[in-house]
Order: structure tokens, then sequence, then C-alpha cells
């Protein structure tokens, strides 16, 4: 299948293995991966802080740019989230009929990472081999926008050597919320040492996630703490395998 | 008109009022105990329903068919009300309604009320407005009443002493009732209000109570609690007077079919209310002899006029959203600086009162969406709150520094040829602040960030360089 991806902008920016392990993962099963170079971001950042009027031309662009895309896969849960909610009241309220009709096309051929393996491509097992005690963090965007389910928790309990260990107090928000952990830093903090403890409640080596914005987050504490829990994007576990060749 | 919430308007903003809250380990630990049972409770009893979902529908419904319709049912309320022996007031805002209060109670010559819980009444600060006019009200909802005795603020709206523990209630209690030697088990202390109470309920001739329902077919005020103390304050006394939001309104009776089974699994984890009181106008030898109904609009009608945020109204003040949020859960109600805290009073209260005074209110949460889940009515409080946050960045309300950061991001992120620029610069002015792999401090705004959180630096080659290169090396 020819799939396009959109890498986010952050992840882009901060998190390139993310993008370079899905593309990994994509090709291994043997679907071909078009990036497309002129694609920026979902607006998300803008849009929820309040600055909507600058997020109009990056929902316009994602638009432009993906128009043909036979399938959209996203490494991140929350931009997903961003389209499906926004996109189609914001084009509405464009009153421009053709961007309205746009929206409506592309978006059933959006899919989240974990949603396109298991839901598209209806596949669990990725052939991926990682020896590690890993914990699945849920991100807010994916739990209750994109109801991902057990997706991501079937995909790891597929991966060779994975000791999959449950999140305490998985439905609770790690506390990011974008802006708002720059906004109300304070509150934001005493969310992410209740998701901490619970991280590290697991004992697991490894926290994952369908998006690097919380793990950025709750990984930024669990390294300033010198706890030795690295967080790591789902795609990168899925693209690890036996001979540890690098994308 | 000047619509007021409580005492909202010199309240501190949300990030401020935080910060102080965060530090006492006694509330936090009370509001996370308190929210924890509630919510499990909720979990329980929600789950047994196998129609909760078109239940949440229904109420949604009705809501929304009432408030597109709301002039006709208030009319229609007032009519059958008054045929039914009681008399209706409207009250544009908070004072006119106190006023309205006030004179009823002076035209009795009565200088004391006794009040079943309500919120609304917090909302246009009643109690101040009796003082003032020397009348002395009692509050005899439970937590109300500790509220009321500590010269404390409300944190939640169905458990308004949340943030109290049973040893600072017994503490309350020995002082403000003079019982030094006041036990501590649950017993001792609602004896004690217990002891305290019925000598007013026997005493005192006017009562005043909110109400969760008005019904427009039958002219009828319900009100659901579970301790019966309001139950006393609407039978005992020979005046009664209840002041209603305008929005509180349903059109028939059996749209209560709906509503009480939402509330009550919503708000205290219980399938049914203990005490269910519905009561129309008067009847003679039962109850009230006279019977007064205050509509107050206090900012109501403003937010129905706005169509983006009007579903804010659709609220049951059912509690569910405060117990979910994880925001309310750290701080707890004080924090939103109004009588209406957590999710809900974090979309209301600005909308309420002038923006001005709240504007930080609407930024007072992670968007995680629970609030949304749990709302009986189906609010979408995470996107009223975006578009409140909207309305703040268009008044152009927001920080200076925040909206260059923005307008900066949103140059970048215009195109990919932008984009690979600012990857570019980023590179190069993240290099101060990288020590060892690693950024721990960052100034300004995004200090608040490297204050308990490492940050990576930007890695040397971006996704797309990345891609760029392998294209290249393909061909």
């Amino acid at each position: 299948m020819r799939i396009s991806l959109f890498i986010a902008c952050y992840n882009d920016t901060l998190f390139p293995e993310t993008g370079k392990a899905v593309v990994r993962v994509l090709e291994r099963l043997g679907h071909t991966v078009e990036f497309p170079m002129a694609q920026t971001c979902c607006g998300q950042m803008h849009y929820n802080t309040g600055y909507q009027r600058e997020a109009f031309p990056m929902m316009k662009q994602f638009l432009e740019v993906f128009r043909d895309a036979e399938i959209i896969c996203v490494p991140s849960a929350s931009c997903v989230a961003m389209m499906r909610e926004h996109y189609p009241k914001m084009a509405q309220a464009t009153g421009e009929a053709e961007l309205a009709k746009l929206v409506e096309e592309i978006l059933p051929r959006v899919f989240e990472f974990s949603e396109l393996l298991v839901d598209k491509l209806g596949i669990t097992d990725v052939g991926a081999f990682y020896p590690h005690t890993v914990t699945l963090h849920t991100s807010c965007h994916s739990l209750r926008s994109l109801q991902v389910g057990d997706k991501p928790v079937r995909l790891l309990r597929s991966v060779r050597g994975l000791q999959l260990i449950e999140l305490p107090e998985n439905d609770q928000c790690c506390g990011f919320g974008g802006t708002f952990a720059v906004k109300n830093a304070e509150v934001s903090a005493a969310m992410l040492c209740d998701k901490v403890r619970c991280v590290l409640e697991t004992q697991a080596e490894i926290c994952t996630a369908g998006d690097n914005s919380c793990l950025m987050h709750i990984g930024g504490a669990l390294s300033r703490e010198r706890t030795g829990v690295k967080c790591i994007h789902l795609a990168e576990i899925l693209a690890s395998t036996q001979s540890g060749e690098q994308p | 008109m000047s619509v007021r919430v409580g005492e909202a308007a010199d309240a501190l903003p949300f990030p401020q009022a935080a910060h102080r809250l965060l530090r006492n380990v006694q509330l936090r630990r009370n509001v996370r105990h308190a929210t924890d049972v509630i919510r499990n409770k909720r979990g329980k009893v929600v789950a047994e329903m196998p129609d909760w979902q078109q239940l949440r529908d229904a109420g949604y419904a009705i809501k929304e068919h009432t408030l597109r319709n709301l002039g006709r049912y208030l009319a229609q309320f007032e009519e059958a009300c008054t045929r039914a022996g009681g008399k209706v007031h409207w009250a544009r805002d908070a004072d006119e309604a106190n006023r309205i209060i006030v004179s009823i109670i002076e035209s009795h010559q009565e200088n004391e009320v006794i009040k079943v819980k309500t919120m609304t009444s917090d909302e246009t600060r009643l109690n101040a407005a009796l003082e003032a006019a020397g009348i002395t009200p009692y509050e005899t909802d439970l937590a109300d009443l500790i509220v009321q005795l500590g010269d404390d603020k409300p944190s939640h709206i169905v458990v308004p002493a949340l943030h109290r523990n049973r040893m600072e209630i017994r503490q309350i209690f020995r002082e403000k009732m003079n019982l030094p030697g006041l036990g501590d088990r649950p017993e001792d202390l609602t004896n004690a209000a217990r002891q305290y109470l019925r000598e007013k309920f026997l005493r005192v001739r006017v009562g005043v109570s909110g109400a969760n329902f008005a019904i427009a077919e039958t002219g009828s005020i319900c009100v659901v609690e579970s301790e019966g103390n309001g139950r006393m304050c609407v039978s005992l006394p020979r005046v009664l007077i209840s002041l209603v939001g305008i929005e509180k309104v349903v059109p028939t009776f059996q749209d209560l079919e709906v509503f009480l089974q939402l509330l009550p699994r919503s708000a205290t984890g219980e399938r049914m209310n203990p005490y269910n009181s519905i009561w129309t106008g008067v009847t003679e030898g039962d109850g009230p002899e006279e019977f007064h109904v205050v509509l107050l609009d206090n900012g109501r009608s403003g937010i129905l006029a706005n169509e983006k945020t009007s579903d804010t109204l659709d609220c049951i003040r059912c509690g569910a959203c405060l117990n979910a949020c994880p925001v309310y859960r750290q701080t707890g109600g004080h924090a939103y600086g109004s009588v209406y805290g957590g999710p809900i009073g974090a979309i209301l209260t600005p909308q309420l009162q002038d923006m001005k005074h709240s504007q930080s209110l609407p930024y007072a949460s992670s968007l995680c969406g629970a609030c949304y889940e749990v709302c009986p009515v189906k609010i979408n409080i995470p996107e009223i709150l975006i578009d409140l946050r909207a309305e703040v960045v268009e008044n152009g309300d927001a920080p200076l520094s925040e909206r260059l950061m923005m307008r900066a991001a949103a140059y970048a992120l215009e195109s990919a040829g932008h984009l690979a620029l600012a990857q570019k610069l980023g590179r190069i002015g993240q290099l101060p602040f990288v020590h060892n792999g690693n950024i721990r401090r960052l100034p300004g705004m995004l200090g608040g960030w490297t204050d308990v959180r490492d940050l990576a630096p930007i890695p040397r080659e971006s996704f797309r360089e990345w891609w760029r290169k392998r294209e290249k090396s393909a061909r």
C-alpha cells in the first residue's frame, strides 16, 4: 500500500527517530512510504491555546498537501484528534463548501499509527523484538478522542521479548496539555508527579505511548529525577528487531 | 446590570491561586480522597445502566429543546406556578434577586431564614445581602453549615465542604457550637449538627431554597438532597422562597424521569437521592402558606445568545466533572475563585461575568476530556474551553510574550521552508542552554517547563533532513 506519512511538526523537529521507526515498520511490512515535504503542522497548539486564526492556514496546508494521499499515517494521537474533532467545524466556519467537502473526504483516510496497523492493515505482530519491561501510557487523546482501546496493547503483546506491565490509573491525564504545561506549570507538575509515581510503581524500564508530547513531559521528569526509566514512542519499539538493524 | 458570581471578580488568577493551594497538604489529601470515593461510586452505578448513553442523549436533547424555547417555557412556568398559588418574580441580576428576597422577608417582619443548599444563592451572595439587612441566614445542608460556620467558601458544587476532613469539622463545631467535648465519630458530628439545626427548623418561619428543576407544565419546583434537612426547610416554614436560575426549567413532569436517573448517579454515585422534594404552589393546611419563586438571569441570557458556548447552560450541577478532573483533583475548588469550580466553573464563570475577571479560567485545563466523558448532559466542556480561550486571544488579553511566541510559531509553521529554517535556528539558539546533552533550564515562560522537567535538545538532524538525504541516496 502507498502510505503518506504526516510526521507532526514536533516529531519532525524533536523526535526524528519516531518518524524513522514508522518508516521502518511500514516498509518492513511491504508498504511504500511517502513523505510530502511541504507538510508542516496540524495547527493544534495554536487552535487549543486560542489562536484559531493562526490555525486555519495550517489546516488548509495539511489538506492541500495530503488531498491525494491514499492513506495518511500520523504517529501522534493528539494531531489526529485535532483533525477529527476540529477540522470539520473549522472548515464549516470558513464558509468554503469545497474545503468542508475536502475535510470530509480526507478524514477517513487519516490513521493514527496503531489504528493504521491494527484496523487498516489488520496486523498486530509486526515482527518486533524488544527484550525489556515496558509500561504503556494511554494519552488522553488516544483514550477519549480516538478511543484506540487495546490496539497499542495488542501490538505490544506481540513483540518478542517484551514484558508489558499495566500502568496504574491509566485513565489519568499526565498533565501535559500543550501550553497548559507552561501556563499552569505548577498544576501540570503536580499531575506529572502522580503519573511518575505510577510509572515507577510498575518498575518498568521503558514507558511508551503513541504520543511523544506526553512522553516528552513524563520523560522530562523521569530524566530530571534520574530514575533511569526511559520514554520511547510505540513506533520505536515496534521497529526494533533481533538483528538491531538501523532504519 | 452587574453580573456577579460570588466573589469571583476579586479572585486571584488560577495559576496564582493554585500556587497557594498546592502547598496545602491537608486540603489536597482531603480533595483527592473525596473525589476518588465519589468517582468510584459513580463509576459503579453508571456501569450498571445499560442505557446510560441513551439517557445522556435524552438529557442533552431535553435541555437543548428547552433552552431553544426558554422564553415560552418560563412563561408557562410562571403561569402554572401562579395558578397554583405561588408568586413569581423576575430578577435581572444578583442584586435585584437579593433585593426581592430581602423585601419578601422584611414584609413579614422576620429576621431569620433557614436555607436549603443552593449554589445559586452563593452566586448572588445572598447571605451577605441578608446580613446587611439584619437578617440571619442559617445554612442547613451539613456541608454548607460547615462552610458557613468555618467562615469558609464552598469548594465543590455538590459537596461544598469536600476540602475539610472530620477533624477539621469537629474543630469548627467545637468552637462555633460551643461544644468543647465533642467527639470525632461521624455520629458525634451529625448529632451535633442535628441538635443545632432542629431548633432552627422549629423556630424560623422563612425558608430559602434553590432548585434542581423547575417544571413548566405544572409550575413545580424539584429539589433533591441526601439529608432531609432540605425537606424540613421547604415544608416547615410559613414562607418559602425559591431562587431559580432561568436555565433550571424543564418542560414536563415526565422529563424528571430522565434527570432523576442522571443526576444522583452522576452527583453522588447513588441510584436515587434519599430525598426528592417536589412542590407546587401552596396547599392549605400543608406546608408553607406563601410561596415565592425568584427567576434569576444574572448573565444567563447572554450565554444563551452565544451559539458556540450556550451548551454551558445545559448543566444540571451534578459535579461529576469536578470529581473527574485531574486539575481539580490537585487544587480543589477554591483555585477557581468562584462558587462554580472545576471544569464547569471554568466555562461558566467567565461567561456569567465579564471575562476580564476570570480569563485565566479557560486555561485551567489540560483538555484531557474526562469532564466531557462523565457529563450526564454531554456538555463538550473541552470544546467550550477552547472557544473561550479564543475569546481571550481575540480580545487582545493574552500575555504579550505568549502572543509573540505564537506568532513566531505560526510563521515557522506557515511553510516547509520556514519550518526547516526554524529547526536550524532552534539548534543554534539552544546552544547556551544545553549541558551534557540535556536542557535543564530555560528562560521566561518556558522556565515553568524546566523547573521540574529536563528537555532533550533538538537533535542534529530533523526527520525531513533525514528523509531528504535518504531520497537522494536512493536515487
